[in-house]
């Protein structure tokens, strides 16, 4: 699933995993205000940043996602409380499994924003998408 | 360019293997291979993993000896970790160790090599199996040999958790202590074990010993293999399955060499062939002088056979007794017949059930002190002990937080993959001349791998 | 009976049936069973199809020349039952999948100190004094039986217990069957069955988990309750509680609950959610003090994974 979108440059597709409440909100925000997040971004809307299960990531990168970003609410503002707070917990640990399997930790990365921290969301996303320019493709699954 | 007769897969062992006979065109017999197709590469996938799982990673490599590996597991590990082991846990595991020995030396006389002698002659070979044997000797012994087996596979599921995969060990002890009642039924196992392993000998006398093709088999000296023979012993030169010093004899019979711990590294070599997944070994200051025995050439035998051939003597009467009966056989030591390695596995039965019988008396047993922690972490350990059929190397590095850097195993069966390989090649001199040849023939090849109760798995791990 | 990549333990799962082999050989006649039978495999291409009502396969699947092996038992067999973790998830042997083959093989036949003079290395097609020998190809990587036939049930279990081969086979000679599919064992966690559940609290919070060797533990309680990493909540009941039963903790070979899941990762959110301090210095030391995660969570599942293994190509 790796596009091409501007030259025959490598571009990195990003799943992102983005909770209802603050961060799909916040990709909202960036889109009324007329500014723009790389393309490279794919949103799937989950209700609360608890809600992504590491294998949704697991999935993402056998799919061949070249990253993978999980962004909910701020820390102590979910809307569900501490599903943030969870988020944060499992897909740390997750991370540290990463290099195991061949996958750079910058491939999985996780951002607490608010509805309105527009800027805040166009930067993560853009530094993401030039690490992960840098990085190359995601590699192929060895198991048939 | 002449024939090959394959036998795949050969069959009663443990793990894959087949045999390739190579004819010349004129059909006279030219070449014999063992091929070992598996490989699971436990000495690259243990990189990285917790330094304290391995014994309960590595036994992983075989099911029918993993008692052995979790033993030279956590040895290694008490060596990496500097610590060493209150007496109750020695104790404890010595009678694991020694229980695990006892019924998987009898799996392999009643289920594996052994049909190929307990099953009369006129039974064509794919006949010789397990179910037969009982059918020969009769429903109600082959019913009390798997009830024995059974209760000390208990006796070993109750100590370490599994009739099969022991799970406690530890550096520096065990995980769980026993009890008095635990003991008093541990001594009832023994005592009925020792009692078959009696009756196992008296049968192998009887029905094997003097059944003519054995016997016949025993006379033949194209099944001698003039070897090193390798083995532990303790500070008096006697057999000591679980701790000791390896003790290499000469063919002559006179000491080679004695080392232990990672000094293995300078006395063993392992040997690679482009045709199987198997490492044999070869002593490394001889050097590889090609499929030939004799002094002059590094190939060295373990297991049964050669233990015998390494101690001076035995620690318990009973089994010192019938190795006495076996050296005034043969006219003295050491044993040089493949053959010869049936009965010496029975002496040993014998040995551990003695060994069994001892150890649930001992007060040790029962002392709660089962563990000392470590305090520091040495960063490299070796653990050696006898497995059922050789001696077994375990020798990790890790860091400084206990995260495996690498791992070398010596696997039981390697020492003798040269060995096999020349016992099967000189068989098929001598019995296969020229085509054709009977099943029985080729049926006597698989006969002799049998005796060395080769595993595969662990061969090639 | 036949093993692929095995340990043989599983053949002793069998042999373990001890006096109930009576019954079973009043049962069935063994016909194909070479760690204990003498039938060489042309005898078993020589049947015809569907003429075996049952055959266990233990072991994973590591080369070619197993594959031919299970898909001949396939076409010989009714039934088809996946025996122990190694053909249900791939088993211990699966971590291979952490490696490239090149990097095993170089391991063991060259960079290894007891190797003195390092030439051959194993290869497919070998000349020795003008024989021409052949070892069947490694596959890239380690995968479960039913990557490769079609399974109708599973044992989990590292062996599976002697207790649950003996229900399995009995079911299957009396052909009273579960739905297709079915692998044995319990339908809830180990820690259902587990004799020290009742010391486990509704709501645990740890900071740091503790290793085997720097420890000692109290024989009764929860092994989670006292910071041991158990994979227990993870893991489908059935074996008794086999090694808590020696006081030492689970490390999940039964598999996980729902048949084709990814183990690792149900183990890696149940151990996330007992991390209770979320600074990022806290959360770093709780992380840490799992040694070695990938090896621990994926002790018995890798190859049944979602990932099934390390990525080749990229970084
Ligand atoms: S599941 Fe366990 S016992 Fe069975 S073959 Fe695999 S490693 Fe051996
Ligand atoms: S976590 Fe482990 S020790 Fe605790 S109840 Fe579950 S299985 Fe038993
Ligand atoms: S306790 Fe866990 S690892 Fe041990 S046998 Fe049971 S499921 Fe397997
Ligand atoms: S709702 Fe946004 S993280 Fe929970």
């Amino acid at each position: 699933m790796t596009e091409f979108l501007s030259t025959n440059r490598f571009e990195p597709s990003i799943i992102g995993f983005l909770c209802h409440w603050c961060a799909y909100e916040c990709a909202d925000a960036v889109g009324r205000s007329r500014s723009q997040y790389p393309a490279n971004l794919h949103i799937v809307r989950v209700m609360c940043s608890g809600r992504v299960a590491p294998h949704f990531i697991m999935n993402a990168f056998k799919e061949g996602a070249d990253g993978v970003i999980v962004m909910g609410c701020p820390m102590d503002s979910c809307h569900y409380r501490s599903g943030n707070a969870q988020a944060l917990k499992r897909m740390t640990l997750l991370r540290s499994l990463l290099p195991a399997f061949g996958i750079d930790t910058e491939r999985l990365q996780f951002a607490w924003v608010g509805a309105g921290d527009t800027k805040e969301f166009i930067h993560r996303i853009s530094s993401m998408v030039g690490a992960l320019r840098a990085l190359g493709p995601v590699g192929r699954r060895a198991v048939p | 360019m002449g024939r090959t007769v394959p036998i795949d897969p050969i069959t009663r062992l443990e793990g894959h293997g087949n045999i390739k006979v190579i004819f010349n065109d004129d059909g006279t017999f030219k070449d014999i291979f063992l091929q070992l197709p598996d490989f699971k590469g436990f000495e690259k996938f243990c990189e990285g993993r917790a330094v304290e799982e391995m014994p309960g990673l590595t036994q992983k490599i075989c099911g029918v000896c993993p008692t052995a590996h979790h033993i030279a597991g956590v040895k290694a590990l008490d060596d990496l970790f500097n610590v060493t082991v209150p007496a109750a846990a020695k104790c404890i595991r010595e009678l694991m160790h020694h229980a695990f020995i006892y019924e998987d030396h009898l799996l392999h006389f009643y289920f594996l090599g052994g049909p190929d002698f307990l099953v009369p002659e006129n039974h064509p070979p794919h006949h010789r199996d397990f179910w037969n044997v009982i059918a020969h000797l009769g429903d109600e012994f082959g019913k009390r040999m798997l009830r024995t087996r059974r209760r000390v596979r208990e006796l070993h599921a109750a100590i370490s958790g599994s009739p099969l995969y022991p799970v406690c060990g530890l550096p520096g002890g065990v995980s769980k202590h026993v009890t008095q009642a635990k003991k008093s039924e541990f001594k009832k196992i023994s005592q009925e074990a020792l009692d078959f392993a009696q009756e196992t000998i008296a049968l192998f006398h009887d029905r094997v010993l003097c059944h003519s093709r054995f016997s016949a088999l025993l006379a033949n000296t194209a099944f001698e293999n003039h070897t090193y023979y390798m083995g532990m012993v303790d500070e008096q030169n006697q057999l000591d399955f679980y701790d000791g010093v390896l003790r290499v004899i000469a063919p002559d019979g006179h000491e080679f060499c004695r080392f232990s711990g990672s000094a293995f590294q300078s006395h063993l070599a392992e040997r690679v062939d482009a045709y199987s997944f198997m490492k044999p070994l070869y002593l490394k200051k001889i050097g590889w002088q090609g499929l030939c025995d004799g002094s002059s050439s590094g190939i060295y035998r373990v297991g049964p056979l050669a233990r015998l051939n390494v101690a001076d003597r035995l620690s318990t009467p009973l089994a010192q007794v019938e190795l006495d009966h076996m050296i005034h056989y043969f006219g003295g030591r050491p044993f040089h017949h493949t053959f010869a390695y049936h009965w010496a596995r029975l002496v040993e039965v014998l040995y551990a059930a003695e060994k069994m019988v001892a150890l649930t008396s001992s007060a040790q047993l029962t002392d709660p002190n089962i563990r000392n922690l470590p305090v520091a972490i040495k960063g490299a350990g070796t653990g050696i002990c006898e497995a059922p059929r050789g001696t077994l190397i375990h020798h990790y590095t890790s860091t400084n937080n206990g995260i495996v850097k690498d791992i070398n195993l010596l696997v039981a069966t390697q020492n003798n993959g040269a060995a096999i390989q020349l016992s099967l090649l000189n068989a098929a001199r001598t019995m296969l001349t020229k085509e054709p040849f009977s099943d029985d023939m080729l049926n006597l090849l698989e006969m002799v791998f049998r005796s060395y109760d080769p595993c595969m798995a662990c061969a090639t791990h | 009976m036949f093993w692929c990549a095995s340990c043989g333990g599983c053949e002793e799962s069998i042999l373990d049936l001890s006096e109930h082999l009576f019954t079973l050989r009043e049962k069935a006649e063994i016909v194909f069973w070479p760690m204990a039978m003498d039938t060489k495999y042309d005898a078993v291409k020589a049947l015809p199809d569907k003429d075996l009502t049952v055959t266990l396969i233990n072991g994973a699947i590591r080369n070619n020349e197993q594959v031919e092996i299970v898909r001949m038992l396939r076409e010989k067999s009714k039934i088809i039952v996946a025996h122990g973790s190694c053909a249900h998830q791939g088993g211990v042997i699966g971590l291979a999948n952490f490696f490239s083959s090149s990097a095993l093989l170089d391991r063991a036949y060259k960079d290894m100190p007891t190797i003195t003079d390092p030439g051959d290395v194993p290869s497919n097609t070998s000349k020795l004094n003008g024989t021409r020998l052949e070892l069947p190809a490694m596959r890239r990587s380690i995968v479960p039986l039913n990557k490769v036939i079609s399974v109708d049930y599973y044992l989990p279990g590292c062996p599976p217990s002697p207790e649950l081969v003996k229900d399995a086979l009995f079911a299957v000679l009396s052909n009273d069957l579960p739905e297709l599919g079915t692998v044995f064992g319990e339908t809830k966690a180990l820690c259902h069955t587990c004799p020290r559940l009742s010391s486990k609290p509704e709501k645990l919070k740890l900071t740091t988990f503790k290793r085997l060797h720097e420890v000692e533990w109290d024989a009764n309680t929860c092994f989670l309750t006292q910071g041991l990493v158990c994979l227990g909540p993870a893991t489908r009941g059935g074996c008794a509680a086999r090694c808590i039963g020696a006081n030492m903790p689970c490390r999940g070979c039964f598999g996980p609950l729902d048949t084709d899941a990814d183990q690792g990762l149900n183990a890696l959110s149940m151990l996330a959610a007992l991390l209770e301090d979320t600074t990022p210095e806290g959360l770093d030391r709780g992380i840490k003090s799992i040694p070695d995660a990938p090896g621990l969570l994926y002790r018995f599942g890798l190859a049944a994974s979602i990932l099934g293994g390390r990525f080749q190509g990229g970084k």
